[in-house]
């Protein structure tokens, strides 16, 4: 029998990021994972940073001296932005995983309606209610102080 | 481990619903301070990181406990998070081995200093408001 | 489009080839191809092959969108080449390609292998010890109608492969099950007929799980018979996580019995005895293990 010869065809991280033809929950995905990978590199700087306030308001405010200035607040924004849209769509996505807005399974009748169709409007609110926070801290961030 | 990946994802879940809520307070006493009017929890202005806001907070008992909650939970989601993305690009066993082994380091090291830097920053504030 | 024209149009086929005797990769050639009103993309691929090039290879069997055989990249869509109509997806160039997260065997030809092992790994079959009772049928075993409601619209799944090509983790993950056979294992995880709950719990606790899948959706967008994988691997970590909180009693229930006695018929009269056995380990009930 001759060698099968095959050509591998696995996407790889393309597969993550293919645009195009996707559906809005893809994108999301995606969106959730470089959300959540942005708040894990700041929160280990956080951590650091932060814990100066155990040796009192001198060391505090030497920390919070070396992390002010323009690019910082505009790093800050991009925290509570990430932060508001991956606890939003994290949201939706414990309600989803969980089973509590996947539907009961039925039986498929043409046009097919799957679980995408029941959470989509769930969906809807999570982004109008994650957009509206991202202003909402904006506005603190650059317009209050 | 009996059961290792459902374990680790129900706590996973677990640790996001707590994020959801004592992170959701941190960012609000943070950053939505003016607008929503949260002067209960920065009573000395309206900078939420003056010394004497962040004092206020840190000395308080309960917000000791909510920020180690959030450390601990925040660190686990996040490190097991990365890893979960980090696995699914299909490195070798012993790859695997060393970034359980980095991430678990990293993790216990800042859970350690965080805690600590709650516990003794509450010692601090209390001393210095007496 | 008025329905009954005979007019046709030229649409150029875009179609990946890839002939391992000649060729080291993938290339793209063209055919133009006369399409009329109606016509699914695997009558234009017969066109290609008795008009131009018999050298293209595809996979077709039914060409009624039941078999699964069709499955391959259509416009950057997974999809049935026989279900799906030309004139809908392309007004110029239909792009063809074989299913992206399968080794290419020849042209449009994907290497399905992996996902049919993957799904075996799942144990898609019933698993009882009344070894007895499955040898010589006595009667039905008992199961309602909301029993079957369950799992039914799982059981649709033809095997075609869309869903693995569409999924994100699969295409970087080579331990993750995939869609398919995941659920395949929900569909039989929870089937009232079966008492294996502890075995599967466990294997699905490992990287054989849903544990990667993030709900990016999809497999169910692209599953051309509606089956809805992202529905059944929801459902699947609703209970391995609800069982690992002990809040649901799965673990205690037994698997489904026979019908009451009022409703059985019995065995009827006069079906001849089964023929011995000639493979040797045929009587255990229990298909060897495989994995």
């Amino acid at each position: 029998m001759p060698e099968k010869r095959t050509y591998p065809n696995r996407l790889g991280l393309n597969g993550w990021v293919f645009g195009g033809r996707w559906g809005v929950e893809r994108y999301l995905f995606i969106l959730h994972r470089l959300t959540g990978l942005g708040l894990i590199t700041y929160l280990l700087m956080h951590i650091v940073v932060t814990a100066s306030r155990a040796l009192g308001a001198e060391w505090w405010d030497r920390s919070i001296g070396a992390v002010t200035g323009p690019i910082f607040t505009f790093g800050e924004f991009l925290v509570v932005a990430g932060f508001a849209f991956h606890a939003a769509n994290g949201l939706r996505l414990v309600l989803i995983e969980m089973g509590w807005l996947t539907g009961k399974a039925e039986e498929p009748i043409y046009p097919y309606k799957t679980s995408l169709n029941v959470q989509r409007p769930f969906m809807i609110v999570m982004m109008a209610l994650a957009a509206v926070l991202i202003v909402m801290g904006g506005v603190d961030i650059f317009a209050a102080h | 481990m009996r059961m290792p990946h459902t374990k680790l994802w129900s706590w996973h879940i677990i640790a996001s619903v707590v994020l959801l809520v004592l992170l959701g307070l941190h960012i609000a006493i943070m950053h939505l301070n003016d607008i929503l009017n949260l002067a209960g929890f920065n009573p000395y202005g309206a900078n939420p990181i003056d010394w004497e806001n962040v004092a206020f907070r840190t000395k308080q008992l309960s917000f000791t406990i909510i920020y180690i909650l959030v450390l601990a939970a925040g660190l686990f989601h996040g490190l097991y998070g990365t890893q979960t993305i980090l696995f699914e690009l299909n490195p070798s066993p012993r790859v695997r081995n060393w970034i359980t082994g980095l991430f678990l380091i990293m993790g216990i090291g800042l859970l350690v200093l965080g805690t600590w830097a709650a516990i003794a920053g509450r010692t601090t504030a209390l001393a210095l408001t007496r | 489009m008025n329905q009954t024209e005979n007019k046709t149009t030229n649409i150029v086929f875009r179609v990946r080839r890839f002939d391992p005797a000649k060729d080291r990769e993938p290339y793209f050639e063209d055919f133009t191809v006369p399409v009329s009103n109606g016509m699914p993309v695997l009558d234009g691929l017969w066109w290609i092959k008795e008009h131009v090039d018999p050298t293209l290879a595809w996979r077709a069997s039914c060409r009624m969108g039941v078999c699964g055989a069709c499955a391959m990249l259509i416009n950057n869509r997974p999809g049935l080449a026989c279900t799906t109509q030309i004139l809908n997806v392309a007004d110029k160039v239909l792009l063809l390609a074989p299913l992206p997260n399968f080794d290419i065997i020849r042209d449009l030809v994907p290497d399905l292998q992996p996902m049919m092992e993957s799904h075996r790994k799942q144990m898609p079959w019933i698993v009882r010890d009344d070894e007895e009772e499955m040898l010589m049928p006595t009667d039905q075993y008992w199961q309602s109608h909301e029993d079957l409601d369950k799992y039914l619209q799982f059981s649709y799944c033809i095997k075609c492969g869309a869903c693995m090509a569409a999924c994100p983790v699969v295409a970087t993950d080579s331990l993750f099950p995939g869609p398919q056979p995941l659920t395949q294992g929900y569909r039989y995880l929870v089937d009232s007929r079966d008492g294996a709950f502890k075995e599967r719990k466990k294997i699905l606790s490992s990287e054989l799980g849903p544990w990667s899948c993030h709900y990016a959706g999809e497999c169910s967008a692209v599953c051309p018979k509606g089956v809805d994988p992202a529905r059944a691997i929801q459902l699947m970590k609703r209970e391995l996580v609800l069982d690992y909180l002990r809040l649901n009693k799965r673990r205690y229930k037994k698997a489904a019995g026979l019908l009451p006695p009022e409703k059985r018929k019995g065995r009827r009269e006069g079906i001849p005895e089964p023929p011995p056995f000639t493979v040797e380990g045929a009587a255990s009930i229990r298909p060897p293990d495989r994995t």
